[in-house]
Parts: C-alpha cells; sequence; structure tokens
C-alpha cells in the first residue's frame, strides 16, 4: 500500500493480487454461502443415506404431493428473476425499477412462506409429525391408506418411518428459515433503494442481497428434487 | 459493477424458461418413468442443470474470478465425500 495511493483515495487501498476479489463484501457473502452449503448438504446426505436404509420410507409423492410445491418452485425461480432484475435495473440507473423488481422479489419470498404455512399445516392435519405418522405403505412404498385408531394392518402392509417427518420437517423448515430471513434482508436492501442509497455505480448491496436469495433459490431446486420427487 | 449508462447483461429471460422448462419435465418424469434408477439419474441430471444455471447467471459465476468458483465448488465436494462415508451404514438394509 503506497502513501500516495492512500492520500489520494483517503481510504485504504490495499494491494492487488490475482486471487483479490472485485468485491470483499461479494467475497463474504460466497465464503458464508460455501458454508451454508455444507449445513444444507449434511440434511441432504443424511435424508439420503435414511431413505436408502429404509424399507417402510413414504413414497414421497403420495404422501406430499407435487402440484403445490411445484407452484412454490416455480415461484421462488420468479422472485430469482425479479432480484437479477432489481440489480440490472439500478446498474442502468432505473431507480425506480429497481424498488419495483425488489420488492416483487420480497413479495414472492412472503407468498412462499404463507404456501409453506398452508403445506406444513395441512401435513400436520393429515398426521405427519415431526418424530411419527400415520401414513400406511406397502413393500414398494406407496402409502396405501392412514392408520387409524385400532385398526389392523393387512399382510403386506406397514406404518411409515417416523424418521420421514422428522427428516422433510428439519430440510423444510431449515430452508424456510433462510427464505425468511431472506425476506428481512431484502426489505432492508428495499428500504435503502427507496431512500436512495443506492446509484449505477453502488449496487454491491443489492448484488451481496442477491447472492443470499439466489442461493436459497438453488438450494430449494435441490430439496424440490430430493425431498418431493424422487 | 461500475460505469454510467446501460450495462451488458446476460439474457435472464432466456434463462428463467429454461428453469420453466426443466421444472415442468422435472415434475412429469415420475409420471412417466417408474423405474427407479433411470427416474433418479434424470431427476438428479435436471435438478443440477437448474443449480448450475442459477449459480452461473443469477449469481453471476460465469463471468467472477475463478477463486469465486473454488470457494463455490468446495462445498459439493465435502457434500459427496459425506454421501460416501454414509453409503456402508445405509447399505446394511440391502446385504444383512
Amino acid at each position: 500500500m503506497s502513501q500516495a495511493a492512500t492520500a489520494s483515495h483517503g481510504a485504504v487501498d490495499t494491494y492487488e493480487t490475482p486471487l483479490t476479489p472485485e468485491s470483499w463484501g461479494k467475497l463474504g457473502m460466497w465464503i458464508f454461502l460455501a458454508g451454508d452449503a455444507m449445513s444444507f448438504g449434511a440434511l441432504l446426505a443424511t435424508y439420503g443415506a435414511l431413505r436408502y436404509g429404509a424399507t417402510d420410507w413414504p413414497n414421497p409423492a403420495d404422501a406430499l404431493g407435487i402440484s403445490l410445491t411445484a407452484a412454490m418452485t416455480f415461484l421462488l425461480i420468479c422472485s430469482s428473476v425479479t432480484m437479477v432484475k432489481s440489480l440490472a435495473a439500478m446498474q442502468d440507473g432505473d431507480q425506480a425499477g429497481c424498488v419495483k423488481f425488489l420488492a416483487l422479489t420480497v413479495g414472492g419470498g412472503v407468498i412462499f412462506l404463507l404456501l409453506q404455512a398452508y403445506e406444513w399445516t395441512h401435513l400436520i392435519n393429515e398426521g405427519m409429525l415431526l418424530a411419527e405418522n400415520n401414513f400406511i405403505v406397502d413393500s414398494t412404498g406407496a402409502v396405501v391408506g392412514h392408520l387409524h385408531e385400532g385398526q389392523e394392518l393387512a399382510a403386506g402392509q406397514m406404518r411409515a418411518s417416523g424418521l420421514f417427518g422428522t427428516t422433510f420437517y428439519m430440510t423444510t423448515g431449515f430452508h424456510g428459515m433462510h427464505v425468511f430471513s431472506g425476506v428481512v434482508y431484502l426489505s432492508v436492501v428495499l428500504r435503502k433503494a427507496m431512500r436512495g442509497d443506492y446509484s449505477a455505480d453502488n449496487t454491491a448491496g443489492i448484488e451481496i442481497a442477491g447472492l443470499y436469495w439466489h442461493f436459497v433459490d438453488l438450494v430449494w431446486i435441490l430439496v424440490f428434487t430430493f425431498v418431493y420427487l424422487v | 459493477m461500475s460505469g454510467e449508462g446501460t450495462h451488458e447483461h446476460p439474457n435472464y429471460m432466456l434463462i428463467f424458461w429454461w428453469l420453466l422448462g426443466l421444472t415442468i419435465a422435472e415434475v412429469a418424469v415420475p409420471m412417466v418413468i417408474t423405474a427407479q434408477v433411470p427416474k433418479i439419474a434424470l431427476l438428479v441430471s435436471m435438478a443440477v442443470a437448474k443449480a448450475a444455471l442459477v449459480a452461473l447467471y443469477f449469481m453471476h459465476l460465469k463471468f467472477e474470478k475463478k477463486m469465486l468458483g473454488v470457494i463455490a465448488l468446495t462445498p459439493m465436494l465435502i457434500c459427496a465425500f459425506l454421501l460416501f462415508m454414509l453409503m456402508p451404514d445405509s447399505s446394511w438394509r440391502w446385504i444383512g
């Protein structure tokens, strides 16, 4: 760091190497996301190991349903598009466009959370709890009914693994917590954008928040596939 | 990220249509293919493709320095290793 450089910029000017990132804030967010990805990876790997080793695992499509979750996936993809559009708008100097797309992104996150709350409520009312459920499955894992009080299981039928609910609520709950954090985070960025804190030359705050939001979308793509479809 | 005027942006809407198309295909796969191995292989391939599109274009990894790509890839390698390490435990069902 030269004294001349420090004096001319009025701030600390770090020595640049080929590894020096364009933005230290962006690097920080990527390192955080890498750690977070390992948390999600551990959850999904545990899910896979438990399911692979179980003979009484229910077919997720039968137990959970796909339609609502497919709509939630579509919603998150749309919110990722509005997020990049908000960044692009600010980079082009269009503050009103940036605010509009950021608001749409926050709205998408809120609707996703409401849909997830509806899904959880529906599943809990159906008897799928954190440690047990009342799904009856056959040897292929197909859900053939719900177990009622005092009901005897027919030959070839069994009660579904209680771990199904444990892994489902842990994984989707951990993701939902990230969506909630993202909604709060993006609301703060939205307020700053409305206040005029960003400009075409100062978009790092929006871009870093966008990285977090896209990561939440990316993880949902994997959760949707592994927990609902496979 | 600096400079006045209009920036060159990736074609975000094209990525959106790819993501939408892959999502529709993913939902259709379990209805069309019942055999476990090809079904899982197809679903995982499409999920990885979607995740890669989001990372490369929405998160701009394609246009960043390689170091960020290395940071992004590291947890995937570690998770693959974790899966590999868990396999002996979950395989008891099939051999015992």
